[in-house]
């Protein structure tokens, strides 16, 4: 089974993880319709791309950069290390 | 076409013309093109041509005819679904799929065996019982069944009380068939090829023209075709296609993955799905069991195939149909499928003028196929769209108007 490197667990198995969706920033002042396109709307790149993940058994929250296409997970970040590096971009 | 069969077979030589236009180049400028050369792309080219006259028309594909995701379904058909508009526009489908044998005068294997759902939970009881109301209001035969029905109906089917989820009764969807999905598409491009139409294989699109907010022509490997109107129809890549014209689409791509037993005798009619289990099993018209399930439980532009899932799939057949332990794997795929947030299409125009979205797919799109076609063809040429896929726009999710049809598909996440 593939296995995803958890900043809080190590390395799991991937079937303990839930998948949380496109990595992006909460509309601030924002319109109905700048509200609905983040809820329902998506960049589903094909390629490299960051994405929410969750270890399903103890609630943990971290940030996956991840090849949608080889089917690879590249790294994973802490939720702090992440937004340091989005910040310094 | 029995007729034809027995004409031929006493010929030394075959009579059979070829089906579809042979390669040539492509034109400067169509009328309309396609992007997709699947059952969907050739329905909307066969209605375009059938009912409205518009031949100017090239279907282009960057691999061939019916080699993605018509290839890759596992052909169920079903009209029972939960929303007025979903069952209205399934039921539609249906009954053009019925006599599709008849139109296009070639054998698309239809067969009305029925649909059996069945409930492992009280739940899923109360699930079923809404969707029989719903169903039968707007003429789909649906209705519930226990567990003695159930058994009288499918007597393959384990009934054991002591299994990890008992059955607790069905929902029977007699409308319910299958047919041959290649045959399908087969029969649309056919039908189109000789009313005019003309299809373009290994023709990949590359990008799409835009001025004026107007599509203008689409660049592809063999070079710029003009278009007055271009519709997208290519399930599994709608965002990426989509984004070369700069549209985002409410979309999350997921691989689903199926196979097939080695082939028996006749022992299953009805097609048989477990929600619950994430599994549904049908018997194939040559014996072999097709055995799919739920996407995968992440986004992947891969049709790989994973041991894990094969094994879940496994543990919900076995679940069902205990005889199947012994029987040997034949085959196994994944199709892409493009899930949308409510488990409902996108039809319809799209924020380009003359381009249309036939997009969104997910696990229902092959059931679609002749009415999508059909009234997709009728947006195309009126320019209106039609009321039964008006509902699917892709402005509903800024309407905050979901169709929401999770509860209604087969086997969902």
């Amino acid at each position: 089974m593939k296995r995803l490197l958890c900043p809080a667990n190590g390395y799991r198995n991937i079937s303990e993880f839930t998948y949380g969706g496109e990595y992006r920033l909460e509309p601030v002042n924002s319109s109905e319709r700048d509200w609905a396109d983040f809820v329902y709307f998506d960049d589903n790149a094909a390629g490299i791309v960051f994405e929410w993940w969750y270890h399903t058994a103890t609630s943990y929250w971290f940030v996956a950069q991840r090849n949608t296409v080889s089917d690879e997970i590249i790294r994973t970040y802490t939720v702090a290390e992440f937004e340091s590096i989005e910040r310094d971009r | 076409m029995p007729f034809d069969l027995i004409k031929n077979g006493l010929r030394s030589a075959s009579a059979r013309k070829p089906h579809f236009s042979s390669a040539r180049d492509l034109k400067k400028h169509y009328d309309v093109v396609i992007i997709g050369a699947g059952g969907h792309g050739a329905a909307i080219a066969y209605y375009l041509a059938k009912y409205h006259g518009i031949t100017d028309v090239a279907v282009l594909d960057k691999a061939y005819l019916g080699g993605g995701n018509t290839a890759r379904n596992t052909a169920v058909i079903r009209s029972n679904y939960l929303t007025e508009e979903g069952i209205k526009f399934y039921r539609d489908s249906l009954s053009l799929f019925a006599n599709l044998s008849n139109e296009f005068s070639y054998n698309v294997m239809f067969e009305q065996r029925g649909q059996l759902t069945l409930a492992h939970s009280d739940a899923a009881i109360r699930n079923f019982r809404w969707r029989a109301e719903m169903n039968s209001h707007f003429g789909v035969r649906s209705r519930l069944l226990d567990r003695a029905e159930i058994r009288e109906l499918v007597p393959s089917l384990s009934m054991n009380e002591s299994a990890r989820f008992p059955i607790v009764g069905g929902l029977w969807h007699a409308d319910g068939a299958t047919a041959r999905h290649d045959a399908v598409v087969w029969g649309y491009m056919r039908g189109a090829c000789e009313r005019g139409v003309e299809l373009h294989q290994l023709t990949e699109v590359q990008g799409i023209d835009i001025s004026d907010g107007a599509v203008q022509s689409v660049q592809t490997n063999r070079g710029r075709v003009g278009c007055k109107i271009a519709v997208q129809a290519v399930a599994g890549c709608s965002s990426l296609l989509a984004q070369m014209a700069g549209i985002r689409l409410p979309i999350k791509t997921f691989p689903l993955q199926a196979m097939v037993t080695q082939p028996y005798k006749p022992l299953l009619v009805p097609l048989v799905s477990s929600p619950h289990l994430h599994v549904y099993v049908q018997q194939t018209s040559r014996g072999e069991f097709v055995i799919g399930g739920g996407s995968d439980d992440y986004p992947l532009y891969n049709t790989r195939s994973t041991l894990e899932q094969k094994e879940s799939l496994a543990d919900g057949t076995l679940e069902l149909f205990p005889f199947l332990a012994q029987a040997k794997i034949l085959r196994q795929w994944a199709g892409i499928t493009d899930m949308t947030p409510d488990y409902s299409p996108i039809m319809g125009p799209s924020p380009i003028k003359n381009y249309y979205l036939d997009a969104g797919w997910g696990t229902w799109g092959f059931k679609a196929t002749p009415i999508c076609g059909q009234t997709m063809a009728q947006l195309i040429a009126t320019g209106v769209t039609p009321d039964l896929i008006r509902p699917f726009d892709l402005e509903r999710f800024y309407r905050f108007q979901a169709l929401d049809e999770t509860g209604a598909t087969a086997a969902s996440h």
